[in-house]
């Protein structure tokens, strides 16, 4: 393990410990203290991301997967064209997901935090938003049949007002429900961090901007949003990394019909291919990885927590 | 307090409305649905309302195994529960004391939040594969599922222990309490409504998590598993009926954890304590 600067990052967690315990050696108690953290993460995050960089050079045979070095599994990966696509189909979810979520997370993070007065109230509706979350996603998803298939509710509401002709075909199994499965299950990472750096504004603030003239929209564009930055980054990061990882929410409310990265992953995984699917987890990683350590530059996460 | 509310108050929560249906509507379909007569199908209308769905939830060779499913999601669940909230602690302590590696430590936390799920799912497996263990929902199933918990646990801590008052343990210490009193009766009460708040992550992450465990389960399913499998061979609202109960299941855990954080403040506010005050 390397030494990563003992007093990292913002340090808001107050001075050094001056005295008194296992006197003069903080360092140690705290690894003692930390370990079996640290053992966790090394023996199921940090090991199973060697073992997949390692057997994404292997080999494989109808059987088994046969160690070796060499840049097959990538040379196929980057040589077919079914790559690109799926990743830009990646790229699709995650940027309508992010935008719809986005917008739809601000404002309601923005009516709870400002419009609803008492503190009660804002902690009850913020509890229903929450709810949802400890609950199962793969039945959340379920749930939708009913709503957006052939013969389901919002057809034959359409049908009864007379909007359309006939059933609409493209509400399951189509993109359209895959984003809104993404936008049902993940709104709430973006409004909970927004909402949290908007308790934090101080409301003083707020009534200077309008002393100063500023009607609602502009308190809203030149005050609030400026100050929500760290929220809607954190939020960000959440839906952005869900969905670029996801691979069920695809399968079922695509009825296996589009693709994304995961979904590469896991036909491989399927089919025994483990060498190939751990090549795209590589590449799938990095690209995780380079997404979120753009977003790490505009925000400090221990700052904000 | 009695300002008059501006237009937009009404615009957005009229929106806030709808996104509450759009959040619990389906949900509340099937749990409608469920109750379909014998001969209904996966949508409107109903034919006939009847418990023939639930019953069904009894018969083996109608849904399979998803009794000891259940058992071994509510066991998994409760370990992982338990761990989390033990090693979140430990390890909140751990970052209030800065040893060296903690930033490292920190970006590893992030990265296990991060990572795709199937990239866990799938090194685990390989790994124990290699090795020639057996992969079961205890083992390699059970450390999967801590690197989704553990994260949301350690940021709780940090965000309990970024606003915890000092000056209590300082107190404390001044009136000679030693640093296992100080944890126990001290630190440890002040923080207890946050640890409830872990344990509740704890224990509906992992009840409900699908992907970690997908490939590190072993040949015994866990609920979600089996619900995962259900999706794609069953085709009638037997499936809508186990949505319904695992979901009032889960609404009844949260309840339990709800009504615990308010009866542990409640009874704070009876015994005059005022530990705990300081934080906001």
């Amino acid at each position: 393990m390397t030494i990563a600067g003992t007093k990292s990052g913002a340090g808001s967690v107050g001075p050094l410990r001056k005295s008194s315990g296992i006197k003069g050696r903080p360092g140690l108690v705290g690894w003692l203290m930390a370990s079996p953290l640290v053992l966790v993460l090394v023996l199921f995050l940090v090991m199973p991301i060697i073992m997949i960089g390692t057997v994404s050079f292997w080999r494989a045979t109808e059987f088994s997967i046969i160690p070796a070095f060499d840049f097959e599994n990538y040379s196929f990966l980057f040589g077919s064209p079914v790559t690109y696509s799926v990743f830009l189909n990646t790229l699709k979810y995650a940027l309508i997901t992010w935008a719809v979520t986005l917008t739809l997370g601000y404002t309601v993070a923005y009516f709870l935090a400002f419009h609803v007065r008492s503190l009660t109230w804002q902690i009850v509706l913020f509890l229903l938003c929450t709810i949802p979350f400890w609950t199962s996603n793969i039945i959340r998803m379920i749930s939708w049949i009913p709503f957006l298939g052939r013969n389901g509710i919002a057809n034959s509401a359409l049908l009864s007002w007379g909007v359309i002709d006939e059933p609409l075909d493209w509400l399951l199994f189509s993109d359209f429900s895959v984003i809104l499965a993404f936008v049902h299950l993940y709104t709430l990472f973006m409004v909970v961090p927004i909402f949290n750096t908007m308790m934090r504004i101080d409301k003083s603030l707020i009534e200077a901007a309008r002393d100063g003239g500023a009607n609602g929209l502009q308190i809203l564009w030149n005050v609030i949003i400026p100050l929500t930055k760290p929220g809607i980054m954190i939020g960000t990061i959440f839906v952005v990394t869900l969905v670029m990882g996801d691979f069920v929410t695809v399968r079922i409310m695509s009825g296996s019909q589009s693709a994304n990265v995961g979904r590469l992953i896991s036909n491989d995984i399927a089919l025994l291919q483990y060498p190939s699917a751990a090549a795209t987890a590589v590449v799938l990683l990095c690209s995780v990885l380079i997404v979120i350590g753009i977003f790490l530059r505009f925000v400090d996460i221990r700052k904000e927590l | 307090m009695h300002e008059k509310r501006p237009k937009s108050f009404y615009v957005l929560a009229g929106i806030f409305g709808l996104f509450l249906l759009f959040l619990y509507g389906p949900t509340i379909t099937i749990g409608i649905l469920s109750f379909q007569g014998p001969s209904g199908g996966l949508t409107f209308p109903m034919r006939g309302t009847s418990i023939h769905w639930f019953a069904d939830l009894f018969e083996q060779q109608a849904v399979g195994d998803i009794w000891g499913s259940f058992w071994r999601s509510i066991t998994l669940g409760l370990m992982v529960m338990v761990t989390t909230v033990v090693v979140s602690v430990m390890g909140g302590l751990a970052f209030r004391k800065h040893f060296p590696g903690s930033g490292l430590v920190f970006y590893l936390i992030i990265t296990s939040l991060v990572i795709p799920s199937i990239l866990i799912s799938l090194g685990v497996g390989l790994i124990f594969n290699q090795l020639g263990l057996p992969v079961h929902w205890a083992t390699s199933g059970f450390g999967s599922q801590l690197t989704w918990t553990l994260p949301f646990g350690l940021l709780i801590m940090f965000a309990v222990f970024n606003r915890f008052d000092k000056s209590y343990e300082e107190a404390a210490r001044d009136q000679g309490a030693s640093a296992w009193q100080t944890l126990r009766y001290v630190v440890l009460p002040i923080i207890a409504p946050s640890l409830i708040g872990v344990a509740l992550f704890g224990f509906t992450l992992s009840y409900d998590e699908f992907a970690r465990t997908l490939l590190t389960s072993g040949s015994y399913n866990t609920l979600p598993l089996e619900i995962y499998g259900m999706t794609t061979n069953v085709t009638t609202p037997v499936i809508y009926a186990l949505g319904t109960l695992t979901t009032l299941f889960s609404l009844l855990i949260i309840a339990v954890f709800l009504v615990t954080v308010l009866v542990l403040g409640r009874r704070k506010a009876k015994t005059g304590s005022d530990a705990g005050q300081g934080l906001v």
